[in-house]
């Protein structure tokens, strides 16, 4: 039994469904009861219950794309703040195309701090911080482009189904997009009024996320902005 | 407070017994531990007394000064009520400023004393709104095995039933101290009784890994009328309103034999 | 308790104009401060009061984070000027011992042991006061919690009952608690039913405690209809407004 409409939204505590159905993201169980654990759009499918939630905090998982900032060395690597709880670990092993001589080496060549960059999640537990990785095409110091913040939770929403968002976003405003999970976007365009585009879309996509027809308003937005500003 | 102190085939050995209803040390789950008080055991204090609940020892002495009254009491004595937890006591306790516990401990305590109006304070007015007496009981933990609030709270009220005060005279406005001393003036007995919500049942009087694996703690004080005077959940978890109620009785009666050892006829 | 303040008048209404079961005029608003995580603010009669979440975060300082949960702090602390007399901004006992009630009653409503060795810190400020703080203070805290995004089994609604002039009232003010018979704060997790901060003073018998407990537990219920609006406001907001925009 449901006690919602689909997309409803509903607060921690609210109970969501009763029966023989499995507990999704942002949710949990009691016995027989599904109850929802944070504020959020309820959605039922098929024998799923979860909620999609307003907020949420960064939880690393391996696989990750992330964007962090240095923050501290220490002595085989860098302290990397990434919008979570936990502060993730990058060693030098990690970043470097040949082995890492601790006498010789001076790591802030590399990386200083205030530098920002595109990584990887290599690892992550409850007993141990995460470790990035920067060894992979792609990824490693960020040297242009502009970042915009949103709540984790938006990130799906930003891409979008099977990427139509994102695809969206990238071929309207002509910007390169990337997204880092942690809630961190990097927006590089052809000039700072496109990025300002990005920027602009990227907020009201976060700010109206629990909203229906997004792609649709967004495109239009964006359309009509451009007319207007380039 | 789950902790990790307490290992876990330990925490599972004490709930499992209070779950089919007895408790890893012999007691029922409303029994207290062998209570033991002593009073007039500090000669320099006006009032004094020892309780041990168990392996739980507290000492509280009362000091007795004169003062000014609070500005909205101004006929009334002051009551103070502070409680230390000395770094002897349990390697858990440290030097230095007073821990959230023993500042709730001695506030719960405080509440029971002054809600059931326990002492007469408006009798102990020397000048109105000038001088008054300034009842000091200071709450001294020696050894933490639990439960500290019943035991502070019984070794508070014995120690205030223990204590004689200096007689005061006034002369054209003057205060002469006379060499005669006479009892407190009391009118009630408070007595907190303390449960723990372990396996969800409520056991009476935790000892300390019974403190360490509870969820939730509930202390409810009665007066000599057998009215509830003061109450402090405390713990990281809840209970329910049925458990709250069922609680009460249950203390009312067991408020009856804990103030029959301490107040006499 | 001398009773000299006449608080119920002799067609039974309270010093405000209330009826007994009545609780005062509330409002509440969510996700307010921008630096914080979570934040909300409520006002309830003439008590006004702010509170923030961090976290989860580092803790600082370090050894005081625990293996297998989060480590929950709260300070509820009151402005120099809500009150009367002015208040040294120095903790008070009271306030330390209010900081812990509060931080147990919101306490088992969170899923602390999904952020291991992090804290979550819940900041309360009372802007004013006028009796009920905790209780407030609470309610306003789950909220902001839940604007946090921290996952929670339930939220947290706190109201105070007690006794005025022989009758029991719902929410007291501040003048009802300092003359009245007694106060019994309460905090309640309503869909799981339980009570997670209980605490009273004054004279109460059992059975007057048993009406007290459930007129208190009826108060959460409704501040917990408010509660749930609150937290859902800023969204439905921009959802109509999307909605209108269609329309249109």
């Amino acid at each position: 039994m449901f006690f919602f409409e689909n997309r409803q939204i509903v607060t921690p505590g609210d109970l969501l469904a009763e029966g023989d159905y499995i507990a999704g993201n942002n949710t949990y169980k009691d016995g027989f009861r599904i109850y929802a654990s944070r504020l959020g759009l309820v959605e039922y499918e098929g024998r799923t219950v979860q909620v999609v939630a307003l907020n949420t905090v960064y939880i690393p998982s391996p696989g990750d794309q992330v964007i962090g900032k240095i923050e501290d060395l220490n002595v085989n690597g860098w302290v990397v703040d990434i919008n979570s709880p936990y502060k993730a670990i990058l060693r030098a092993s990690d970043a470097l195309n040949k082995p890492f001589r601790q006498q010789k080496d001076d790591l802030t060549s590399f990386l200083d701090i205030g530098d920002l960059i595109l990584a990887k999640v290599l690892a992550f537990d409850r007993t141990i911080d995460p470790i990035l990785t920067i060894k992979e095409p792609g990824l490693g110091k960020i040297t242009q482009g502009q970042i915009v913040r949103v709540s984790p939770a938006k990130i799906p929403r930003i891409i979008g189904r099977k990427a139509s968002m994102i695809n969206m976003l990238k071929r309207e405003t002509e910007c390169k997009i990337t997204i880092g999970q942690n809630g961190i976007i990097l927006i590089s365009g052809p000039s700072p009024e496109h990025e300002r585009l990005a920027i602009l879309a990227i907020e009201k996509i976060a700010q109206e996320a629990h909203t229906s027809g997004l792609t649709d308003r967004i495109a239009e937005m964006i359309r009509k902005e451009k007319s207007a500003r380039l | 407070m789950s902790s990790i102190m307490i290992s876990r085939i330990r925490q599972k050995q004490i709930s499992q017994m209070i779950a089919s209803g007895k408790r890893l040390d012999g007691r029922g789950l409303t029994d207290y531990r062998p209570i033991k008080i002593e009073t007039g055991i500090i000669e320099k204090a006006e009032g004094s007394a020892r309780v041990l609940m168990g392996r739980t020892e507290v000492v509280v002495g009362v000091k007795v000064e004169l003062g000014e009254p609070f500005p909205d009491r101004p006929n009334e004595g002051v009551l103070t009520v502070n409680s230390e937890f000395v770094p002897l006591a349990s390697p858990e306790f440290e030097a230095g400023p007073p821990s959230e516990e023993s500042i709730e401990l001695a506030r719960v305590i405080d509440r029971g004393i002054r809600e059931s109006q326990a002492i007469e304070l408006e009798k102990l007015c020397l000048i109105p709104g000038k001088k008054v007496y300034v009842i000091f009981i200071d709450i001294y933990v020696l050894n933490h095995d639990g439960n500290l609030i019943d035991a502070s709270a019984l070794a508070s009220l014995a120690a205030l039933i223990n204590t004689k005060i200096p007689v005061y005279v006034v002369e054209n406005g003057e205060i002469k101290k006379t060499s005669e001393y006479m009892p407190l003036p009391m009118r009630n007995y408070p007595i907190a009784i303390t449960f723990a919500n372990i396996s969800d049942k409520l056991v009476i009087d935790p000892w300390l890994e019974e403190e360490e694996i509870m969820n939730a703690r509930l202390t409810i004080t009665f007066d000599k009328d057998g009215r509830i005077c003061a109450i402090q959940k405390g713990g990281q978890g809840a209970l329910t309103p049925q458990q709250i109620i069922e609680a009460a009785y249950i203390a009312r009666e067991k408020a009856e034999e804990l103030r029959m050892l301490v107040v006499k006829n | 308790m001398s009773g000299k303040i006449r608080l119920i008048d002799e067609n039974g209404l309270r010093v405000d104009g209330r009826k007994p079961n009545e609780l005062r005029p509330i409002k509440m608003e969510v996700g307010i401060l921008s630096n914080a995580d979570g934040s909300a603010y409520i006002e309830q009669g003439k008590s006004k009061i702010l509170a923030a979440v961090y976290g989860p975060r580092e803790v600082h300082p370090r050894h005081l984070a625990l293996p297998d949960r989060a480590l929950l702090r709260c300070r509820y602390h009151m402005a120099p000027f809500s009150v009367e007399e002015r208040k040294s901004p120095a903790p008070s006992r009271r306030e330390i011992e209010l900081s812990k009630v509060i931080k147990e009653a919101l306490e088992p409503a969170v899923f602390l042991e999904k952020f291991p060795r992090t804290s979550i810190d819940i900041f309360i400020e009372v802007l004013q006061a006028d009796g009920g703080t905790r209780c407030a203070g609470t309610t306003v805290a789950a909220l902001a919690l839940a604007d946090a995004g921290i996952p929670m089994r339930d939220l947290v609604v706190a109201c105070a009952a007690g006794k005025v002039d022989g009758v029991l009232v719902l929410d007291l003010n501040d003048l009802e608690d300092k003359e009245g018979e007694a106060d019994l704060p309460v905090a309640y997790m309503p869909n799981l039913g339980l009570v997670s901060l209980l605490q009273m003073d004054g004279l109460l018998t059992i059975e007057e405690f048993k009406q007290a407990l459930n007129l208190a537990i009826e108060g959460c219920k409704q501040i917990y209809k408010l509660q749930k609006e609150a937290l859902k406001a800023k969204y439905i907001a921009i959802k109509e407004e999307v909605e209108t925009c269609l329309q249109s």
